[in-house]
């Protein structure tokens, strides 16, 4: 075992050596204290931090332009705290999950990490991250202050493992000069299915394919995804051991979808991006979108467009949306201060979210999405309604995988490869297997 | 120095080295150790590097093995066994993942065998321009998979890439899904790489072509062989051990197709185009059962293994 131990740590080291030469470094370096004591209940969950400097390593994955909001409020936060030193690695997102828990293991991992609301329970099944009960419970943070959904997505075997600092869910963007020129009225965006429909049929007359159904998981599949909650689908049960998304509810919404394309309301064989780039160019007119998408439409002063909740086309509203959280590593051997400190600014950047709002994402703490500066982010705003029927992932560790097989069912209906229900059905087959395969694995 | 020396001795034509008995004695030390001490410094990064880590991935293979889970147990045969029985829940996927690989493999390693081979012979003769056309076919071999992938799949895009565009242009169809279904997503990946790596292979057999003797080929013509004897003959026989590196390199860079399909088809449909090498990793890196990744390493590299050797094999047999 520990000669296991030596060669999976020789292995890794080489991983994270080839990491670390790539992050960004903000902060210098400077002596961290090491006192080996015992983590969990460290500090005073975040009220503040008195002892020796402390130096703090966080991973995220914004590299979009979120990412330059983020190195801001890290910097404030340096400056406003002069023993604790916090410096930020950026990664992408697909390789910062496959990176995280070997440096974790090797002992070059952050103290903290950022992490989607669906990847908590795998993290905290492995034991890559520690609860943070007494952070919420000092800093007297409650479901209330922040929205139900997302505060209980930080919750694994009700225990607190995150923090949430933001949501985004999917929007529904509108290309304003395209309805215009389809005779649509560019500042009603159609709200129900019969709108939508009628608007798809407006903009088919003015030879316009309205609404591009991608085949991959951005953008088709998490439209997909949120169509099947407004048919009142839900994509497990409530135990997460069964997958449903082959249930009638889910039949229905895909073939709904996939009938677009069928209908000539959106091309075959859309390719990755194309759809949003279509958007852009003014060859089609909904997108539905991420949230994160409001910055980048920005920066493009050409495009004329709107944004809105997603209209409900099923018989409920529902709109796909995550959240980001704030965790804190464990280590291999635990540094209390450090530990404080972390909580501290875990603590320091949920107050500060509304800065993080001008990324693009509604603030996940209500006193924040309340105030009046939040309302004044037109765009962002106006998707904070969709926080009360937003569907989030449920967690269950090891699920990232059996979403994936989700979405690559629906690809295989998009793509007119299986028609819907046998797409769906093979897809539950596949996803059963593999929730048995994570039953054995985390023993739940 | 008495090294130098010895080596100049080999040599018939050389003269006889001078002070040779004086340093016998010191040189025939050196002798038994020299060959391991000038392999020392590889051995040493190969048993580091190549040699450990495929035990170590053997060992890796016979377990339950999570890189975090304190719980490693051993289990046998049991994460092979699962590539085999179809209730796993890996068995599909593994399955169409080497049907991926080997239908990539099976266009694309005759035609990079091939093309590269006319390529190298109409670029080793004298023509204005030469040096440019060397240049300009090598070029794209030089850029990163990354940027290809990318450039590729906006080109490629079956309804806004300027492929489509043109074809519609000059009167053919311009509808042709080429990254989101089959046959045009193998269509797409084998051209792509083609176009890609070709280059490379045709500099090594540039380089194999000016290592035959001008000699022969005037033997030849005395002998009244034609344009395609002298091919068949001289060419082709001198070529021979590059085509074995060639074709072997060419088999094992194929084999481990993974960038293209990710960037390009991402997979589609469906995971039809989703590669052997592309599924270890999700299975390693982003399942982290590093158990059965290990074994799907140690299945794949014993079955190109076998395919190497088979290789050898048969180009040994033509040499005799």
């Amino acid at each position: 075992m520990i000669q296991n131990e030596l060669s999976r740590r020789r292995l890794l080291g080489l991983g994270v050596g080839l990491g670390a030469a790539a992050s960004l470094t903000l902060a210098g370096c400077g002596g961290g204290s090491s006192s080996p004591d015992r983590a969990g209940s460290a500090g005073n969950g975040g009220k503040d931090y008195t002892g020796p400097k402390v130096d703090l390593k966080l991973w995220n994955g914004f590299t979009g332009g979120d990412g330059e909001i983020f190195k801001t409020l890290v910097q404030q936060f340096n400056t406003e705290h002069q023993n604790i030193a916090v410096s930020v690695v950026t990664y992408e997102w697909a390789d910062y999950y496959s990176k995280l828990p070997g440096a974790v293991s090797s002992g070059s991992g952050p103290d903290i990490a950022v992490m989607h609301m669906d990847q908590l329970a795998t993290f905290a099944a492995r034991g890559t991250i520690s609860e943070l009960d007494d952070v919420a419970k000092t800093l007297e943070l409650s479901e209330g202050d922040f929205a139900p959904t997302v505060w209980k997505g930080g919750l694994y075997n009700e225990k607190r493992y995150g923090i949430p600092l933001d949501m985004h869910p999917l929007g529904f963007y509108y290309n304003k000069a395209v309805m215009q020129k389809a005779g649509l009225d560019p500042e009603k965006p159609p709200t129900t299915r019969d709108e939508y429909t009628a608007a798809l049929t407006e903009l088919k007359k003015s030879g316009v394919q309205g609404f591009w159904v991608s085949p991959f998981q951005f953008t088709g599949g998490m439209t997909f995804y949120s169509l099947l909650h407004q048919w009142g689908g839900k994509l497990f049960d409530d135990e997460v051991a069964k997958a449903t998304f082959n249930s009638d509810p889910a039949v229905e919404a895909c073939t709904w979808l996939v009938d677009l394309i069928k209908q000539g309301h959106s091309p075959a064989n859309v390719g990755q991006d194309a759809d949003y780039l279509a958007f852009k160019s003014g060859k089609n007119a909904f997108n539905w979108n991420g949230i994160w998408q409001i910055n980048d439409l920005k920066k493009s002063p050409n495009v004329q467009w709107g944004v809105a909740p997603l209209p409900q086309i099923g018989s409920q509203q529902a709109a796909w949306a995550n959240s980001h959280n704030f965790t804190i590593v464990k280590q291999r051997s635990a540094n209390e201060n450090k530990v404080a400190g972390a909580k501290v600014f875990i603590n320091w950047l949920s107050e500060h979210s509304l800065d993080w709002a001008k990324g693009g994402q509604v603030p996940a703490r209500k006193e924040v999405r309340e105030s009046a500066e939040f309302k004044a982010l037109t765009e962002v705003n106006a998707l904070a309604p969709e926080l009360e029927y937003a569907a989030f992932p449920p967690a269950a560790p090891g699920l990232g995988e059996v979403i994936l097989t989700f979405y690559n069912a629906f690809n295989e209906a998009a793509l007119n490869k299986k028609s819907p229900k046998q797409a769906l059905d093979d897809g539950v087959a596949k996803a059963n297997k593999q929730l048995e395969d994570n039953r054995k694995k985390y023993g739940n | 120095m008495a090294d130098v020396i010895e080596v100049g001795a080999a040599r018939n034509d050389a003269p006889p080295p001078a002070g040779r008995t004086r340093r016998r004695g010191v040189t025939e030390r050196g002798n038994r150790s020299t060959p391991y001490l000038f392999l020392a410094p590889y051995l040493v990064l190969f048993g580091v590097f190549g040699l450990a880590p495929i035990l170590f991935g053997v060992w890796i293979s016979l377990h339950q093995w999570d890189l975090q889970l304190p719980n490693r147990p051993f289990i046998g045969l049991d994460n092979y066994q699962d590539l085999f029985s179809s209730d796993s829940a890996i068995y599909g996927d593994w399955w169409s993942s080497v049907r991926a690989t080997g239908i990539f493999t099976l266009f694309s390693v005759p035609l990079l065998v091939v093309i590269p081979l006319g390529l190298a012979l109409l670029l080793n003769r004298s023509f204005p321009g030469r040096t440019f056309f060397r240049a300009a076919f090598f070029a794209p071999y030089v850029l990163g998979v990354a940027v290809i992938g990318l450039l590729w799949r906006f080109l490629l895009d079956a309804n806004l890439g300027l492929v489509n565009r043109v074809l519609g242009a000059v009167g053919l169809p311009s509808d042709t899904p080429w990254v989101t279904d089959v046959p045009w997503a193998w269509i797409s990946l084998v051209g792509v790489t083609v176009w890609w790596t070709c280059g490379f292979n045709a500099v090594i057999y540039l380089a194999g072509l000016q290592d035959i003797a001008p000699e022969l080929y005037e033997a030849a013509k005395v002998d009244g062989a034609g344009g395609w004897d002298r091919f068949r003959h001289v060419t082709i026989p001198g070529l021979r051990p590059v085509m074995l590196f060639v074709l072997t390199t060419t088999i094992l860079a194929s084999a481990n197709v993974f960038g293209q399909a990710l960037l390009i088809t991402q997979g589609a449909p469906g995971e039809q185009t989703r590669t052997v090498v592309w599924r270890i990793v999700d299975e390693g890196l982003r399942d982290y059962d590093a158990g059965r990744a290990a074994a799907m390493s140690v299945f794949f590299a014993l079955m190109l293994a076998v395919v190497s050797v088979v290789n050898f094999r048969l180009f040994r047999y033509r040499e005799d």
